[in-house]
């Protein structure tokens, strides 16, 4: 009887000690699983662009690709930046006006859209579209042995269907930034000058007082990132894809959800780097709004 | 069939050397062993079957032989070289005296017929695109399917035509090594003779060397010079080879072992009332493992 008493005390120091030991192995188990991660895509990234210098693509290989990529976003992308603009608009108005500076509109929408707005939304909405489409294609390839058969005929998967999706990727999707940055400034001008009332001269002119060159080179320099990430993280996931449907699902959302964080990370990495450039090149600063 | 130039022209096995030599071969995935200590040695010219039950690793048997999973302990050596010391580049090379005919076919859906079957001669040789017409048109016919099927896609296609679509594919260079996988799961009997006979034919050509991984007792008894049987390492004892049989298909017919009989007159025996105590165990297992995490999160 005293023995059982007296072991009890020490049953409960060995659940203690075992509860704080698997939590402990949990969080090492994780830290290794995302260090062998960021390994995998690394090395993954370094052979696509070993493969890319190596090798030229084919015209009727990159097509395709650059077809998905590009023309086929076009139209949600103008849909996006053409609201986003007038978003904008509506969002900032009422706190202009209450300062009585509501002609000053256009710096803010157009600053806010080609320096922010215009690369980071045109980048997360093509992680959507042609991120995911990117992971759930190469991971049905990967389930059905496509993959595979490339590399039984003596051809480098990496070569024919990363590198093409990666360049895609890396040309378009700034060229899709500039489409979005322009419709959000006609979005943004049209329900300004239309439904709010303001006068086009000096929506026009205040907006190009505040903004210049290197803020819409800033916007654009960045979302060569933002493609880059995209085709590298969906085409990773693709190919490291589980079997069966649940499979190709979840790289299609794993795809969207990791490279929406790397686009969120670059952009504030990038942001702090770009605006130390600008302090650097331009050291009495931007001109205050107000 | 005009054989198609390949850039760089290999050489023919030498008559001393096996084309293939598998050496005590072992492959994991994870916890999960799938191959322990096999060896296989392929002469040129033979048709070997792989037998098996689903799940024994016949298909990961046969990807090993062409490198596309590699082995954990073991070696795998092309007529004397070591597939695990070759460059990328050199594999690459060396895969184009391999075919491989894939299970569901693995056509490239976005692309046609056509364009599937003159993808290796684009990728490895300079023939100009009529004479890779010529050549596609050719081998079209050799396995049986109309030229209408040229222009249409893999969906398009009924399984049977995709598989001997995907045959046409793995002899489009001319391969000295062809390996099937299942070649007649999921057709038709006729279908899965059509098949049979188109593998009987490629082992005609001159130095092809087929392997065939199948669990159809007919297409072994057809295409087989030789045969081995798979056992799956999960019922093996500790010393026991996975091979539980090598030998001709007379030999099989007559083989006394009872795990090669049980196979091969397609009985299963007490394999139901194990399977249903495998099930248990892994819910006990799965019980105890939710036992332990409910006590740790008390």
């Amino acid at each position: 009887m005293s023995s059982t008493v007296a072991s009890q005390p020490e049953n409960t120091a060995d659940n203690v000690t075992g509860w704080f030991a698997n939590r402990v192995a949990d969080v090492g188990d994780m830290a290794v699983t995302m260090v062998a991660g960021i390994g995998d895509v690394t090395l993954f990234s370094l052979r696509t662009v070993g493969w890319l210098l190596a090798r030229r693509q084919r015209r009727d290989v990159l097509m395709p690709s650059f077809y998905q990529i590009g023309v086929l976003s076009l139209p949600v992308i103008a849909l996006t930046g053409l609201f986003i603009g007038m978003v904008l608009a509506v969002q900032s108005y009422a706190q202009f006006k209450a300062l009585g500076l509501q002609t000053r509109l256009g710096s803010v929408i157009n600053l806010s859209l080609v320096r922010e707005l215009g690369p980071v939304l045109a980048a997360t909405m093509l992680a959507g579209r042609v991120g995911s489409a990117m992971a759930a294609e190469l991971g049905t390839m990967r389930v059905t042995e496509q993959i595979d058969a490339l590399e039984s005929m003596g051809a480098n998967p990496i070569y024919y269907l990363v590198v093409p999706r990666f360049l895609g990727c890396l040309v378009l999707i700034p060229t899709l930034t500039i489409m979005a940055d322009f419709m959000g400034v006609l979005g943004g001008y049209v329900y300004s000058h239309a439904i709010l009332g303001i006068d086009y001269h000096h929506y026009w002119a205040n907006s190009r007082a505040y903004i210049d060159a290197f803020d819409f080179l800033m916007g654009i320099f960045k979302s060569f990132f933002f493609g880059a990430a995209i085709a590298l993280v969906s085409c990773h996931h693709g190919f490291h894809c589980d079997h069966g449907a649940q499979g190709v699902g979840r790289a299609a959302t794993n795809a969207f959800v990791h490279s929406f964080v790397l686009i969120l990370i670059l952009d504030l990495f990038l942001g702090i780097g770009l605006n130390n450039l600008q302090d650097f090149i331009r050291p009495d600063g931007p001109r205050s709004l107000l | 069939m005009n054989a198609p130039v390949i850039e760089a022209s290999p050489q023919k096995a030498m008559p001393t050397v096996p084309l293939l030599f598998i050496d005590s071969l072992s492959v994991s995935f994870g916890n999960q062993h799938v191959l322990r200590n096999v060896s296989l040695e392929l002469t040129s010219g033979e048709t070997l079957v792989i037998l098996g039950e689903s799940g024994c690793g016949k298909t990961v048997l046969l990807k090993t032989m062409i490198g596309l999973i590699k082995p954990s302990i073991g070696d795998v050596r092309f007529e004397d070289t070591s597939l695990a010391s070759m460059t990328e580049r050199q594999l690459a090379h060396l895969r184009t005296r391999y075919g491989f005919v894939f299970q569901g076919a693995a056509l490239f859906d976005s692309a046609t017929i056509a364009d599937n079957i003159a993808f290796p001669l684009r990728e490895h040789t300079q023939l100009d695109e009529d004479e890779i017409t010529k050549i596609v048109t050719e081998l079209v016919a050799e396995v049986g399917l109309p030229r209408v099927v040229l222009s249409k896609k893999p969906v398009e296609l009924s399984g049977g035509m995709r598989k001997r679509a995907g045959l046409a594919r793995a002899l489009a260079l001319d391969p000295h090594l062809v390996l099937y996988d299942e070649p007649t799961t999921g057709l038709d009997p006729i279908m899965s003779d059509v098949i049979n006979e188109l593998i009987l034919r490629v082992h005609q050509r001159p130095e092809t060397t087929n392997v065939v991984v199948t669990h159809d007792m007919t297409t072994a008894h057809k295409v087989a010079d030789r045969i081995i049987m798979l056992y799956p390492l999960s019922r093996l004892k500790e010393n026991e080879s996975q091979i539980i049989f090598t030998g001709t298909p007379e030999e099989l017919d007559i083989s006394t072992d009872p795990r090669v009989r049980q196979f091969t007159e397609g009985k299963a025996g007490q394999r139901l009332n194990e399977l249903r105590e495998e099930q248990i165990e892994n819910q006990s297992i799965f019980s105890a493992n939710a036992n332990d995490q409910e006590n740790d999160h008390e």
